[in-house]
């Protein structure tokens, strides 16, 4: 009976292991979607990485891909990486939306889903900033505009460390 | 042992089998145009705007409303 109430409830509560502030972000691999190959975090050691979860049906991707581009162009040399991951479930939506959008930084697809549940993703788009010890420093959920002078300034900050 | 209550359970157990959860990620096709009560936003908000005019004694489009036209 007990079992049984257990084996309910483990059913019932979707239980998402999130990654937390201060973490060591576990490495990933993935595809490039406009390109052959992979990458993956430890292909950016020692830089502070802003991986970005995205698809070409969110709404918000649409002014967030832009922003971030124009970020990563002005503080690449500092060693800043904007590292975009792409859960279309057809590869072939993200490739259209990246014709429309271009962005210089790399861009991984994965149509899994292991990585977002990896860094347990509650919305779209989630972002995850790691420093260059590869520790998680801030997650941004959503995106606005206006959110680019705030990611900006948590980006220089590591950056200066 | 409550017999009654360990079938419940097992029918319970075997209806969720039938649940899962969509993920932030999997919502692609539930944010498609096509997905939408209305197609265009603009067309429903004046489609609105007429029948609240039309309808206002009544409440318009709630059921709230003390039927004064003043809506």
């Amino acid at each position: 009976m007990r079992v049984l109430a257990a084996l309910f409830l483990a059913l019932i509560m979707n239980n998402v292991s999130a990654l937390e502030v201060g973490d060591k972000v576990p490495d990933f691999r993935l595809p490039l979607l406009t390109q052959q190959g992979q990458a993956g975090l430890s292909s950016f050691k020692g830089k502070v990485v802003y991986v970005d979860f995205w698809a070409s049906w969110c709404g918000p991707c649409r002014k967030s891909l832009p922003a971030l581009n124009t970020l990563r162009k002005e503080l690449k040399g500092k060693g800043f990486e904007v590292v975009a991951i792409n859960l279309d479930e057809d590869v072939k939506d993200a490739r259209a939306f990246l014709k429309e959008f271009p962005v210089a930084y790399p861009t991984l697809y994965d149509g899994t889903g292991k990585t977002p549940e990896l860094f347990g993703v509650r919305g779209m788009p989630t972002s995850y900033l790691i420093d260059r010890q590869g520790k998680l420093q801030a997650v941004h959920q959503g995106f606005k505009p206006s959110d680019i002078t705030g990611i900006r300034a948590q980006v220089m900050s590591l950056l200066a460390k | 042992m409550n017999h009654k209550l360990t079938i419940t359970l097992l029918t319970a157990l075997l209806l969720t089998s039938g649940c899962t959860a969509v993920k932030p990620w999997e919502r692609g096709n539930l944010a498609s145009d096509v997905m939408s009560w209305q197609g265009d936003a603009l067309k429903a908000s004046l489609d609105n705007h007429v029948y609240f005019s039309k309808e206002g004694s009544s409440g318009g489009g709630q059921a709230a409303g003390g039927g004064c036209g003043c809506n």
